[in-house]
């Protein structure tokens, strides 16, 4: 217990000086319009140096603080229409930034597939897809799932398939970690499948079995299930194709498939 | 009243000056004019810009520095050589004392502001600088009536530092916070989110918005608004008055 004087002490101007201060500082504030991020506040990001600087050496700590910060851009509260306005080269500066400061963070991936690359505009989608992709080159065993999920947003969002087949063979080509699921390193296959691309996707599958990368017999199994399906598929088109007279183009695709 | 005030306001500068704060405010100018003079010559662009903007941000900082730890240590030594007792032994309210106090500290922090403002006209247009030290000085004494209430309710040096600087940084950062926390990623918002939420709200109800005060855009994009600056002056007097309503109920409680 603190030794001090009753309250009978407190002479009544003090108490009510203290009354209109809190009233006053209470009414000014419930005055004031609640802060809210607008689009056209964000600016260019300091260059990468600066910003080291600026964090006096703790820069982990500074991307994260950044990174909520930039998070909180646009979200326009009532009528919830996420990032429409802002400027994705400047959000994409901020990204870029944002890993330099923490390569191993995934979270401004995390951002930039899921929630940038989402709006309903296929510029801005482009452009987020483009940027994990970079970044993905940069780091592939870490940042492998981001660019599975451009993928998928290639294929399914701007049913680009060229667009699709590039980020999943770069996940294929690159991605070397062996704690990266089968799903990811062959999804090239099965956007080619999808295309009817089947003699390129036996190709990716058999050259994903003679590299040796796969090793889990569960995996191989997996695979050379699919290799004999797609090479199914491949013999119905061959015979199929020559009752519509074009028997030997197909005969002459199917043939190196032995 | 004004009798007792004058002699207390008037040593309390004159300790300001033989603790060479003004000297050190002068080393704080030099050394942020040849910081910025180094960062011009690497620029390739916008080089008055930098200066005014980083030298701006560091003066800012330093005088908020320098003025809680001029205020705390002020304070701690003369409860610890028992001045504080002397004086109120006197026939002198104790209300008189605390005004006399936050006078003398009041004139310190717009000599600061003053003597920090003059730079900047260096890099960045008179006007808006003279708004932009106007500005300073309402942040200054915000920050010295502050330090004040907490010095005198904690009486220890690392406790009322400690507070001065969470409080700032807590001010200047609040509304980015609201933000933070009002834009969960999730449309479902969970009752732990709800109640940070709340708090967080709560907590920027009694905290003057120090964030948009003294803002390095003034210097090197446009000058603040008229609204802008009324807001500032409502805002300082508002806090001022409070923190003085709170500092004099504890000084009146206090048994010595």
């Amino acid at each position: 217990m603190r030794d001090e004087r009753p309250l009978s002490h407190v002479s009544a101007p003090v108490l009510a000086l203290l009354a209109a201060g809190l009233a006053l500082q209470l009414g000014l504030h419930a005055a004031l319009p609640a802060p809210r991020a607008k689009a056209p506040d964000l600016l260019l990001p300091p260059a990468s140096s600066l910003l080291r600087l600026a964090s006096l050496g703790e820069p982990i700590a500074l991307a994260k603080i950044l990174m909520l910060q930039l998070q909180s851009f646009d979200y326009q509260s009532g009528s919830k229409v996420p990032y429409k306005d802002l400027d994705y080269s400047r959000v994409e500066a901020w990204l870029a930034r944002i890993l330099e400061l923490d390569p191993k963070g995934q979270y401004p991936l995390l951002a930039a597939s899921r929630l940038y690359a989402e709006v309903p505009d296929e510029a801005r989608q482009r452009r987020m897809l483009d940027f994990v992709y970079r970044q993905y080159l940069l780091d592939p065993n870490r940042r492998w799932p981001w660019l599975a999920h451009a993928t998928f947003l290639a294929k399914h969002r701007l049913k680009d398939m060229d667009l699709a087949i590039k980020y999943a063979a770069a996940l294929q080509k690159y991605t070397t970690a062996e704690n990266v699921p089968i799903w990811a390193k062959t999804m090239e296959v099965f956007i080619r499948e999808d295309m009817n691309e089947l003699e390129t996707a036996r190709v990716v599958i058999g050259g994903l079995l003679s590299s040796g990368k796969i090793t889990d017999p569960g995996e191989l199994k997996f695979l050379d299930g699919r290799l004999r399906e797609i090479e199914q598929r491949l013999k119905k088109g061959a015979s199929s194709k020559p009752q519509r007279g074009k028997g030997n183009e197909a005969v002459g695709h199917a043939a190196p498939l032995r | 009243m004004l009798r007792h005030i004058l002699p207390i306001a008037r040593y309390t500068l004159l300790e300001a000056l033989r603790n060479r704060l003004l000297w050190l405010a002068l080393i704080l100018i030099a050394a942020g004019l040849a910081f910025t003079q180094f960062l011009q010559q690497v620029s390739i662009t916008e080089s008055n810009q930098i200066q005014a903007a980083l030298l701006a941000a560091l003066l800012r900082v330093g005088a908020v520095f320098m003025l809680a730890g001029f205020v705390v240590t002020s304070m701690v030594r003369e409860f610890n050589d028992k001045v504080m007792e002397l004086i109120l032994s006197r026939p002198m309210r104790r209300s008189s004392y605390f005004v006399g106090k936050l006078a003398g500290f009041t004139a310190v922090a717009l000599a600061l502001a003053l003597i920090f403002s003059l730079p900047l006209a260096l890099f960045a247009p008179v006007p808006r600088v003279a708004l932009w030290g106007l500005s300073l000085a309402c942040e200054l004494l915000l920050v010295t009536a502050f330090a004040l209430f907490c010095v005198l309710s904690l009486t220890q040096v690392m406790s009322a530092l400690a507070a001065v600087a969470g409080f700032y940084l807590l001010s200047r950062s609040i509304s980015a916070l609201q933000i933070m926390v009002a834009n969960p990623l999730s449309d479902t918002l969970s009752l732990g989110q709800g109640v940070v939420g709340y708090v967080v709200d709560a907590i920027a109800f009694v905290l003057p918005g120090m964030d948009r005060m003294t803002q390095t855009a003034w210097l090197i994009y446009s000058a603040p608004t008229a609204a802008e600056l009324g807001q500032l002056l409502v805002q300082t007097v508002a806090y001022v008055l409070l923190l003085c309503g709170a500092a004099l109920f504890d000084l009146q409680r206090k048994n010595f």
